[in-house]
């Protein structure tokens, strides 16, 4: 056998702790290793060109690099091997950056403990074998999990390069929360106007299947080839009769929380979220139902002129094939009236949030755009903007920027002065003015100066009410000043949270999530918006808070990861799967029992003569079987027992 | 439950400086190997899983959060892949401590590995003791790809309850 160590400075990220020529120098003193050096970038293509000529050079057989997580560039250098002559599989990476140099600052200790990690990569590179990847079919069809912007723009840009993508949307309609905004910023454009024509051609576009009010129930199977179960919510309306004419609406006597319009006014049980709704369809609150809470009324039964009023209607499965799947499940509004007391917990009712005064705001909101105290329906002649509500607050857990914030407020500022008259009174409390989009700077200034927005740096501490007037009791931070304001309205800059469900999600798909919940992507700058695992991809604010514009980046940047994955017609799979020897096998089936992809299978190895069979296309490679077997006859490739035991004796050793 | 106890230290996880800079936890420098009450360092094997404990202790390395440089790490894909046989392999060979450390429960990448080893290590935390090693020289518990500081929360604070304990004398069980 013959390795080769190549011991990598990393600049000096790991030269700078580990002294690199020592662990080289002592690499060559062990058994058959009969190469070491230390090269300055060893992923750079001189690093790459040295590890490829030791390899002809010296005929190496097997390859150990000692540089950073092998999540970074196990890949990487995988590639290197094969292109230089090895099988890729006869590679062994040894982390002595994140796992050594950046977390150590003295020298000869950092330099034992990569000594250490070197040994064991080499000792795990003796019991490597060639492996050779298999091929399987893929399915080319796509799944988008949410039909906000996010979702809107991927599933148009997969349909448009001729792949079949169906969305799934946990409400009756696609279209998010851009579609709940008035305008957007810094153009003052009308949100609407963007995205109502988007959401139409998702609904005409031949390649796109809208699966409205349904919710992802199951997912089995991996990349190229999953298997997903699609809970149809019942809407009690039969969709393919409902013309959305909204008459049952109007007739309804039930009254139902609008979510859709942040709660400012009741909707009625039977509803269409917006005029614009994609598909334009209504749908029962079967809580809030006069006939399903008393058994009495079916109103909108007999004003509907398409008959399409079905009580009896039940939830349904369908079951999908699909070759990618886009997560694009979005944000949810910080709830305030839960974590801050000290802003009245939604009992003041001329203090609302950022999206209740976009509904208001907004021309087909439930006010018609007319800006009002909810307290007497007034219009404000002084109105409060507080920022960072559930934002940058570790005392209510969201110590995160929520990153839209500023540059919302400063557009509802503007767009009170355009709705009230410019002589009303406009004040931001604001920590930082965070505007580092294009032209956000220059919007902020223009909010300002031109509109003559009085910004007020510092913290309210309180919102309490006196003589119909809204006190708003805070600190100027800059003059060093209590400022007290009797304001008619206050609007708080909620912040954005991870959507409810996010996490429940995550977990059916396998994927990572943080402690917010936000869904965690393959690497923040070498793999943005892949997941860990495999024909995963994220798009939008599921992974982070964003505005519209990085989100219809992100969501174009999956489109075109998917589509790069879904242009092959067969994937390999990875060979580092389970293998059972079955000569030994007792045809127990504890493998079988605990293999949560069902990959081994019951072979008759002669008649009557069954013995356990692991199905290479099938098999994840999580080695659980391998734990699992009691007499020891399945192994995994890539990670065969005796590796592992040789890794742990080989640090031991003294 | 055996999730609770790990529950208690994730709380305590959150909240330090983000970014580069020691946090005040493990700020203490390690000339040498201090607190060792025997002529050599703890050795302390940890077997964690590919894709949350060990991108955990990537993001700890990320985000330079300084650790006891005792632990080594044998990346396997799976906590469900570890024989519970690998820890007392370690315990054979001189291990002053074994860390067994995968997803949290619900999170595991292949569906349902970590509750096998969930069954698996509460077992063993309990029979070592019959083999003549203290309980506190193996710990099992969860650490997800973004918790890097509750890696470094983990492994000072195993590092310092080994370290207690001393080197083991001798080799055999």
């Amino acid at each position: 056998m013959r390795i080769g160590v190549f011991v990598c400075h990393c600049g000096s990220n790991i030269a700078g702790t580990v002294d690199v020529a020592e662990v080289a120098r002592r690499a060559l003193t062990l058994k058959d290793v009969v190469h070491a050096e230390h090269i300055m970038y060893t992923c750079s293509e001189p690093g790459q060109a040295a590890i490829q000529k030791a390899i002809r050079e010296k005929n190496l057989d097997r390859v150990v690099v000692a540089a950073c997580s092998p999540h970074m560039h196990e890949v990487t250098f995988r590639r290197c091997v094969e292109a230089g002559g090895l099988n890729p599989y006869l590679f062994e990476m040894a982390n002595i950056r994140e796992h050594c140099s950046w977390i150590h600052t003295d020298m000869p200790v950092a330099t034992e403990k990569a000594w250490d990690i070197v040994k064991m990569a080499v000792a795990k590179a003796r019991r490597l074998e060639p492996l050779f990847a298999n091929e399987v079919e893929v399915c080319k069809d796509v799944l988008v999990i949410g039909g906000g912007v996010a979702g809107i723009q991927a599933a148009l840009d997969l349909a448009d390069a001729g792949l079949k993508v169906t969305i799934v949307e946990k409400e009756t309609t696609i279209g998010g929360v851009m579609a709940k905004l008035d305008k957007t910023f810094p153009t003052i454009d009308c949100s609407a106007c963007i995205l109502t024509p988007r959401m139409v051609d998702c609904a005409q576009h031949e390649n796109i299947e809208l699966m409205t009010y349904s919710e992802v129930e199951k997912v089995s199977g991996y990349v190229g080839n999953f298997t997903v179960d699609i809970r149809r919510k019942a809407a009690k309306v039969d969709w393919s009769k409902c013309i959305g004419c909204e008459i049952c609406v109007q007739k309804c006597p039930s009254k139902a929380p609008d979510k859709f319009n942040a709660y400012l006014e009741p909707t009625k049980a039977i509803y269409i979220p917006f005029p614009q709704a994609v598909p334009k369809r209504a749908a029962i609150q079967v809580d809030y139902c006069r006939y399903f809470q008393t058994g009495k009324c079916k109103v909108c039964e007999r004003v509907c002129p398409a008959g399409a009023i079905d009580y009896e209607q039940q939830d349904q499965i369908i079951q999908k094939r699909f070759g990618a799947i886009v997560v694009a499940t979005g944000l949810d509004v910080f709830p305030w009236e839960q974590y801050y007391h000290e802003y009245g917990s939604g009992k003041i009712k001329d203090v609302i949030s950022g999206l209740q005064y976009e509904r208001m705001l907004n021309a087909s909101g439930p006010y018609g755009g007319h800006v009002h105290r909810p307290s007497n329906g007034e219009e404000p002649k002084t109105v409060v903007f507080i920022q960072c509500v559930g934002s940058r607050d570790e005392s209510v857990n969201r110590p995160y920027c929520s990153s839209v914030c500023c540059m919302y407020t400063a557009k509802q500022a503007l767009l009170t002065k355009d709705h009230c008259g410019m002589d009303t009174e406009v004040y931001v409390f604001y920590i930082d003015i965070r505007a580092t989009g294009k032209g956000y700077e220059e919007f902020i200034k223009r909010v300002q100066t031109e509109f003559g927005v009085k910004y007020v740096r510092g913290r309210v501490s309180k919102l309490y009410e006196e003589n119909g007037k809204v006190i708003v009791r805070g600190v100027d931070t800059l003059l060093g000043e209590q400022v007290e304001i009797a304001a008619d309205l206050v609007v708080l800059a909620s912040g954005i949270q991870a959507a409810p469900g996010a996490k429940e999600l995550a977990q059916k798909l396998n994927i990572s999530y943080d402690e917010f919940g936000f869904l965690k992507e393959g690497h923040p700058k070498l793999r943005p918006v892949d997941t860990n695992t495999a024909g995963v991809f994220l798009a939008g604010a599921c992974q982070g808070p964003k505005d519209i514009p990085s989100t219809v980046a992100q969501a174009s940047a999956t489109a075109a990861k998917v589509v790069g994955l879904l242009a092959k017609d067969k994937l390999k799979t990875s060979p580092m799967i389970a293998v059972v020897d079955q000569r030994n096998c007792v045809a127990c089936w504890k493998c079988l029992e605990v293999c949560p992809f069902s990959a081994p299978e019951k072979q008759e190895v002669r008649p009557g003569d069954f013995r356990s069979h692991v199905i290479e296309t099938v098999c994840q490679g999580c080695g659980l079987c391998v734990a699992t077997c009691p007499v020891n006859c399945i192994s995994l490739k890539g990670f065969p027992t005796d590796a592992i035991l040789e890794q742990i004796e080989e640090v031991l050793l003294t | 439950m055996a999730d609770n106890k790990t529950t208690q230290a994730s709380g305590a996880a959150s909240g330090a400086a983000p970014g580069g800079g020691a946090a005040p936890a493990a700020a203490a420098p390690t000339p040498g190997l201090p607190g060792v009450s025997g002529d050599r360092p703890v050795k302390i094997v940890g077997i964690v899983c590919n894709w949350c404990s060990y991108a955990g202790a990537d993001t700890a390395g990320v985000g330079r959060f300084r650790q006891p440089p005792n632990v080594r790490l044998v990346r396997v894909p799976c906590t469900g892949r570890i024989d519970p046989l690998f820890a007392l392999k370690a315990f054979q060979k001189g291990a002053d401590g074994v860390l067994i450390s995968g997803c949290h429960p619900g999170d595991c990448h292949y569906s349902e590995g970590n509750y096998y080893a969930r069954r698996r290590f509460e077992l063993l935390e309990r029979m070592v003791h019959y083999l003549g090693i203290p309980k506190e020289r193996f710990r099992w518990t969860w650490v997800s790809a973004s918790e890097g500081q509750r890696w470094q929360q983990v492994v000072t604070e195993f590092v310092a309850a080994v370290e207690k304990l001393g080197p083991r004398e001798g080799r055999a069980l």
